[in-house]
């Protein structure tokens, strides 16, 4: 009992980063999101093609495989610069890869969220907009985003929900997250199951509590109909 | 590394990609013989029961996937009684471990899925059995289950993609599936790009394959859904689906 109130703040400091790193991810994801559901609903056919191979590759390959990928690649690459420019070692920082990839992935399942929020606006809205000659970036943030909103939240925060488990994965490329840190306090107290358990009661409170948000914003989106 | 060394180590990929498919197929096997009598459970709300099987449900849903296998594979070696007891002999390897917690993930999810499926069920259809004198039973088996795992089908295929995704961390409690194959020429080549491109092009393969099967299962069996689910209202009040 001793050693786990020792080692509890050591999960808690990981806690935060486990948040830290699941909501800047979101935002990243946010705007890999708008820009990919802009693109696959615009007329150009090359903006298209690229929005629809984006979201066909996140699905067809491994969060893991694209976050090794990324992070092994770019120390690779920061290697290649700092060796030809004989600059000291670069150590290629796990959480802004984390971050870039669970962002970048998570972006093309937020492409199919808002692409089905912008399609399920009546069309008459985005004509009246036109009506009054507004131009297309206006009717952009004054009619399409804020009507959006109520159709996008279900499946924004079921994929909120979704990227916090993620976020795990970049434990395996040595972020300080929770789930790393549990490994680390099991290793030395040699009690691995105790701080494991832990870190999962962890996920399941800010589940719960991200759960108990959600339903109120869905309650409060609601009302608007 | 070049891409003659990718063909030279190609019997290691399909190895993998081998490893891949049956750890997979075993949990999702197991796993949907499993969450059919749960959800059976969490549907008739049975006693005591239901509440235990919420709470499994819950924390494995709730938890990511990566946590659940180190759970079992570094945690239970923490008791004493388990290290001495017959099961060590399978939960000291990885192989088990992995297959376990897959199978234990993948049970929680597809509970849930089925249970929602039953809970939405058209409650005339099930009328329309007790018309027949069927029994409960007879009704359930006949008409509810059949009906509620056929619309099961579009959520359960994301359910497979996604322990797909998830069968990569595998890799990290040292299973040699297709990114632990990827991993291990990346430490021998030093060369992070071509061989997590080529698996990542294997995953793709696979995963278009199993979407495209499950395309065909969902012709196939919700075929009366195609027009009526435009309508949903008219077909929520039981009139024959519209063919257009």
């Amino acid at each position: 009992m001793q050693e786990f109130i020792d080692y509890f703040p050591l999960v808690l400091s990981g806690t935060w980063v486990t948040i830290e790193v699941a909501v800047l991810s979101l935002v990243v994801s946010f705007v890999f999101g708008m820009v990919g559901a802009l693109w696959k609903l615009s007329d150009r056919f090359a903006l298209k093609k690229i929005a629809t191979f984006y979201t066909t590759l996140i699905r067809g390959v491994p969060d893991l495989i694209l976050i090794l990928i990324f992070y092994y690649g770019g120390q690779f690459i920061a290697n290649k610069i700092t060796e030809s420019l004989e600059w000291d070692y670069y150590n290629f920082p796990p959480f802004a890869a984390g971050v870039i990839t669970i962002g970048f992935i998570y972006g093309a399942y937020m492409v199919e969220v808002f692409r089905g929020a912008i399609l399920a606006i009546k069309k008459g809205q985005i004509e009246a907009g036109h009506a009054f000659g507004m131009s297309s970036f206006k009717i952009f943030y004054r009619i399409t985003l804020p009507l959006m909103v109520r159709f996008a939240i279900p499946g924004f925060m079921n994929n909120w929900l979704v990227l916090i488990k993620s976020t795990a994965l970049i434990s395996i490329i040595g972020l300080e997250d929770v789930v790393r840190k549990a490994n680390i306090a099991g290793s030395i107290t040699k009690k691995p199951f105790t701080f494991l358990f832990t870190a999962s009661m962890i996920y399941v409170v800010i589940t719960s509590v991200s759960v108990i948000f959600i339903t109120l914003f869905e309650r409060r989106y609601r009302a608007i109909e | 590394m070049s891409w003659q060394d990718i063909l030279n180590n190609f019997h290691l990929f399909l190895s993998g990609l081998w490893v891949t498919i049956h750890l997979i197929s075993l949990s999702l096997f197991i796993g949907f013989l499993l969450s059919i009598p749960l959800a059976l459970i969490r549907h008739f709300k049975v006693p005591i029961l239901n509440r235990t099987v919420w709470c499994y449900t819950y924390f494995f849903r709730a938890t990511p996937l990566l946590l659940q296998i180190f759970l079992i594979y570094y945690g239970s070696g923490q008791f004493q009684w388990l290290r001495e007891s017959w099961m060590w002999f399978l939960l000291e390897k990885a192989y088990f471990c992995a297959l376990l917690a897959f199978t234990l993930n993948t049970t929680a999810y597809t509970t849930e899925i089925i249970r929602g499926a039953l809970d939405t069920m058209n409650p005339r259809e099930i009328e329309a059995g007790f018309t027949f004198g069927m029994t409960k039973a007879q009704v359930y088996r006949r008409i509810v289950l059949p009906n509620a795992l056929r619309r099961c089908i579009p959520a359960y295929s994301n359910e497979v993609i996604f322990l797909f995704h998830s069968s990569a961390v595998a890799s990290v409690i040292t299973v040699n599936e297709l990114t632990g194959v990827a991993s291990y020429l990346y430490a021998k080549y030093y060369d992070p790009f071509t061989p997590f491109l080529t698996v990542a092009g294997f995953y793709m393969v696979l995963i278009f394959s199993i979407i495209f099967f499950f395309r065909q299962l969902e012709k196939k069996f919700l075929k009366y859904l195609s027009a009526a689910a435009i309508d949903q209202k008219k077909f929520f009040f039981g009139n024959p689906p519209v063919q257009t």
